[in-house]
């Protein structure tokens, strides 16, 4: 590839950046090209040797903070033309739906991944308190006579001692599992509006 | 290794490759390569944090018939070299206890 031609990719790879940021970048590049042909590389090794366009490209987004990117992305928007601006308002009862339906999925989506964590350990704290509720009623019936009723309720008592040490780490092991999806999804949707930037 | 840590390192390692001379971005690659590994993008992106962070200047020098942009270190360039001295000392001193046992055993 020809350096002239590697820049133009790169200038369009880079183009979620901010102007002065790309030009930067561009002569950063241009230089190093220019100082490997000055130790006698041809054009096309001293461009290999500076790596690919999609490499320099992911690592850039990789390396440059979201708000920044987010900040490109409103500082664009203000140069709309005005017929996009009289689509962009005619067309709001479409696209604004969409996004409203969309964030309402992913809210949904969260509570409810939520209100799988919360009712499993309400079910581990039922148990628990199960156990206790049963060891002192046990207690009560045998001091009260009732013996049978009280052995009864003390083994129901020690049965839900155990279920609850089992639900505690079922809890725990499905608390961790469904954090880490969370995280992933949220990663996810971050380098989705990344890779839309410098695409 | 520790993305943190790497970073300090690599920004301290830069800044050593323009201790005793004003050097440019293709001649500093050259110069640490025998030590480390570094893509352009990186040396971009540590450059631009060291210059932000006022431990170095750059100015741009005409060469051959284009610009070629020089880098050279500041005090607080030449401070934080003095204290990474330092603190190695203690990250040192951190390895030797974390593998204490390790000898122990051995």
């Amino acid at each position: 590839m020809r350096k002239q031609e590697f820049l133009a990719q790169l200038r369009k790879g880079l183009s979620g950046l901010p102007q002065e940021d790309i030009e930067e970048r561009l002569t950063f590049y241009s230089e190093m090209m220019e100082d490997q042909m000055e130790e006698g590389l041809s054009e096309e090794e001293a461009v290999s040797a500076v790596g690919s366009v999609d490499e320099i490209v992911a690592q850039v987004a990789a390396d440059t903070p979201f708000t920044r990117i987010a900040k490109e992305k409103k500082k664009s928007q203000r140069r709309l033309s005005a017929g996009e601006i009289v689509l962009l308002v005619l067309g709001s009862p479409i696209w604004l739906s969409l996004i409203i339906a969309a964030f309402a999925v992913i809210i949904s989506l969260y509570i409810s991944l939520w209100a799988v964590i919360v009712s499993l350990w309400s079910v581990f704290a039922s148990l628990v308190g199960c156990s206790v509720g049963g060891v002192l009623s046990g207690v009560l019936f045998a001091k009260g006579g009732h013996v049978a009723s009280g052995v009864a309720m003390l083994a129901a008592a020690i049965a839900c001692a155990g279920l609850s040490i089992f639900t505690f780490y079922g809890c725990k092991a499905v608390t961790g599992g469904i954090l880490t999806v969370t995280r992933k999804v949220t990663a996810w949707i971050r380098n989705c509006f990344a890779k839309k930037e410098a695409a | 290794m520790d993305i943190q840590l790497k970073r300090g390192l690599l920004d301290v390692c830069v800044l050593a490759a323009i201790k005793n001379e004003d050097s440019y971005g293709y001649k500093m690659m050259k110069d640490m390569k025998p030590y480390l590994e570094l893509s352009e993008s990186t040396l971009y992106t540590i450059l631009k944090r060291l210059e932000t962070a006022n431990m170095l200047t750059v100015r741009s020098v005409e060469h051959g018939g284009r610009l070629r942009k020089y880098y050279h270190i500041t005090d607080g360039g030449l401070k934080r070299i003095e204290d990474f001295k330092v603190e190695w000392k203690e990250i040192l001193s951190i390895y030797r206890f974390v593998t204490k046992e390790d000898d122990d055993h051995a």
